[in-house]
């Protein structure tokens, strides 16, 4: 693959207080593509996508080594702090609707930025909550509260949330737990679309979703990266690591 | 637990736990129910009675024919001991009561709110713990040494910079005030940001948010009934206070012009008075009057809250 490195990771350590959880891993991640990283509870999968936006930094006992560059560009040492986080679209594990209103929600981000024409929010926000099926459920009640949809809504407004800012890199950390299989489908529809303006990471404990999606999947593994090869390789006999077979074959996990 | 056969009514499995639990099981369960209920209602209990004593004893002048509830509210003619012609009017007080409560909220409730944003954002844990500290001790000190700091150090510095000829003033008892309320309002309100989970913070920082665009767009929100309550709780202990503002008002019964006025409240006047006015007199009974004046006053600015905030809500 000669593609452009669009997130290159280069012995990342992070440690919560005397624990480490990721013990040196390095990889690139390249732009346009879909990016599966899968593996068991505690392999610190959300950590690391929590080191690429650092919001890492507000875990005070962390600590964090090695570089992570976007864009080329050292997280660490970013001056446009609020512009790294915006150019990242996360989608966090547990659906966190934001205490205020359907449309302020997806208009947030926009509005951190400065866009303030009514016109302009309007179109983004409808635009976001069509792109994660969910423009049909709330256009009637959209100055109702954010946190009163249910646990699937919200998670598709987290979603649409993370799309409002037109992110270069799309991070979606177990986006499909609370969504039923059908509107999941339409989701995935919608991010195959999406790939060709922005980079996806996909974090997921549903390994076929990786199969369906990624173009390339990580497997995690205790803070260790097992295998990490293109799917046509994880998702066969061919794996290099017989632990990969036994995950994603269900043999164990 | 014993999950419940699903071909039964879902109360059987109840019923059958019950019958094989020990008697004095039961019992102890009932007794503590019953005390817990005891417990709830005599908060009510309480009110209810203060307020029915209060009224008992104000209730003769204000049925006995001569007193006019007109005057009381809108006359500003107090003079309860003239010889030829009594004439109970407390509206000076309500003004005054008014007018010390809110140059006090105008000082305490950004102050205060202002104070609750650093500790429970800004600050590192250490700085955090000592201004904890520091702001429950200003909570404990008495409300008779607040008025002893505004009858004296306060007053001087008010003539000192102002040029009003008296010290003890609506400014005054303002000032002493706010910074009664502003422990308190700090309090709270810190509790309520702390309330809001870490989840709503991360959300809106991995969303672009700088730390002022979180407060006010993330945080206010989420905390509102919180951070309305301890502005509510600021206000109450503004009209409620009385050995402070007595000392440092001024006690003089007329309608202000400025806030370097003197005035009297509503609380000031009743403790300064009851004790002089001989019990059962009418000058006795209006001063009860009073209190259920103020007992409606805070009744009512806790029930607007309410309602406001029930009105949030619903949206």
């Amino acid at each position: 693959m000669t593609a452009e490195k669009h997130i290159e990771v280069q012995d990342l350590r992070l440690a919560y207080g005397t624990k480490e959880v990721i013990h040196g891993i390095s990889f690139d991640i390249y732009r346009n593509e879909i990016f599966g990283v899968i593996g068991p509870a505690q392999s610190a999968k959300t950590s690391l996508l929590r080191c690429l936006n650092r919001t890492i930094d507000f875990s005070a006992e962390a600590t964090v080594s090695g570089t992570v560059k976007v864009d080329g560009e050292d997280v660490r040492r970013v001056k446009d702090l609020y512009g790294l986080r915006r150019k990242i679209g996360m989608v966090a594990p547990l659906p966190v609707g934001l205490p205020i209103s359907i449309y302020d929600n997806v208009a947030f981000a926009p509005r951190c930025a400065g866009m303030t024409r009514n016109g302009e929010l309007d179109n983004i926000v409808e635009q976001c909550l069509r792109q994660a099926a969910l423009w049909d459920e709330v256009k009637d009640r959209l100055d109702s509260l954010g946190t009163k949809l249910s646990g699937g809504q919200q998670q598709r407004l987290t979603i649409a949330r993370a799309l409002s800012h037109q992110p270069e890199i799309l991070c979606l950390d177990e986006f499909s737990i609370a969504i039923d299989p059908v509107t999941t489908m339409r989701i995935e529809d919608v991010l195959k679309e999406l790939r060709k303006n922005m980079t996806i990471i996909l974090v997921t404990n549903l390994t076929q979703q990786a199969r369906r999606l990624a173009d390339r999947t990580m497997f995690l593994w205790n803070g260790e990266i097992i295998e990490l090869d293109s799917n046509e390789v994880i998702f066969s006999d061919k794996t290099k690591d017989k632990r990969t077979y036994d995950y994603v074959m269900g043999i164990f996990g | 637990m014993t999950v419940p056969d699903s071909k039964q009514p879902a109360n059987f499995s109840f019923a059958v736990r019950e019958a094989h639990r020990p008697a004095w099981a039961v019992f102890g369960e009932r007794t503590l129910t019953g005390l817990i209920y005891l417990c709830g209602i005599s908060a009510i209990v309480f009110v209810l009675s203060i307020f029915v004593f209060v009224f008992k004893e104000a209730a003769p002048v204000l049925f006995g024919g001569k007193f006019s509830l007109a005057q009381f509210l809108f006359s500003t003619e107090w003079y309860p001991t003239s010889e030829v012609n009594k004439r109970y009017g407390v509206l000076a007080m309500i003004v005054g009561t008014f007018s010390v409560t809110g140059v006090a909220m105008v000082i305490a409730v950004p102050f205060g709110l202002g104070a609750a944003i650093y500790i429970s954002e800004f600050c590192g844990p250490k700085v955090k713990e000592t201004l904890k500290i520091v702001i429950e001790l200003l909570a404990a000190i008495p409300s008779v040494v607040w008025g002893f700091i505004g009858l004296t150090v306060m007053s001087k510095l008010i003539v000192q910079y102002t040029g009003a000829p008296v010290g003890v003033n609506i400014l005054n008892g303002g000032i002493i005030l706010a910074l009664m309320s502003v422990p308190i309002i700090v309090s709270i309100g810190e509790d309520a940001l702390k309330a809001v989970p870490d989840s709503f913070r991360e959300a809106g920082i991995a969303l672009g948010a700088t730390r002022w665009q979180l407060i006010w767009r993330v945080l206010m929100p989420a905390a509102k009934n919180g951070l309305l309550a301890a502005v509510l709780l600021g206000v109450g202990r503004g009209v409620g206070e009385t050995m402070a503002v007595l000392m440092a008002t001024g006690h003089a019964v007329h309608i202000p012009s400025g806030i370097l006025d003197s005035v009297r409240t509503l609380t000031a006047n009743i403790a300064a008075e009851l004790g002089e006015a001989p019990a059962g007199s009418d000058h006795y009974r209006v001063l009860f009057l009073t209190g259920v004046l103020l007992f409606t006053l805070t009744f009512a600015v806790n029930l607007i809250a309410d309602l406001i905030v029930r009105g949030i809500r619903k949206k």
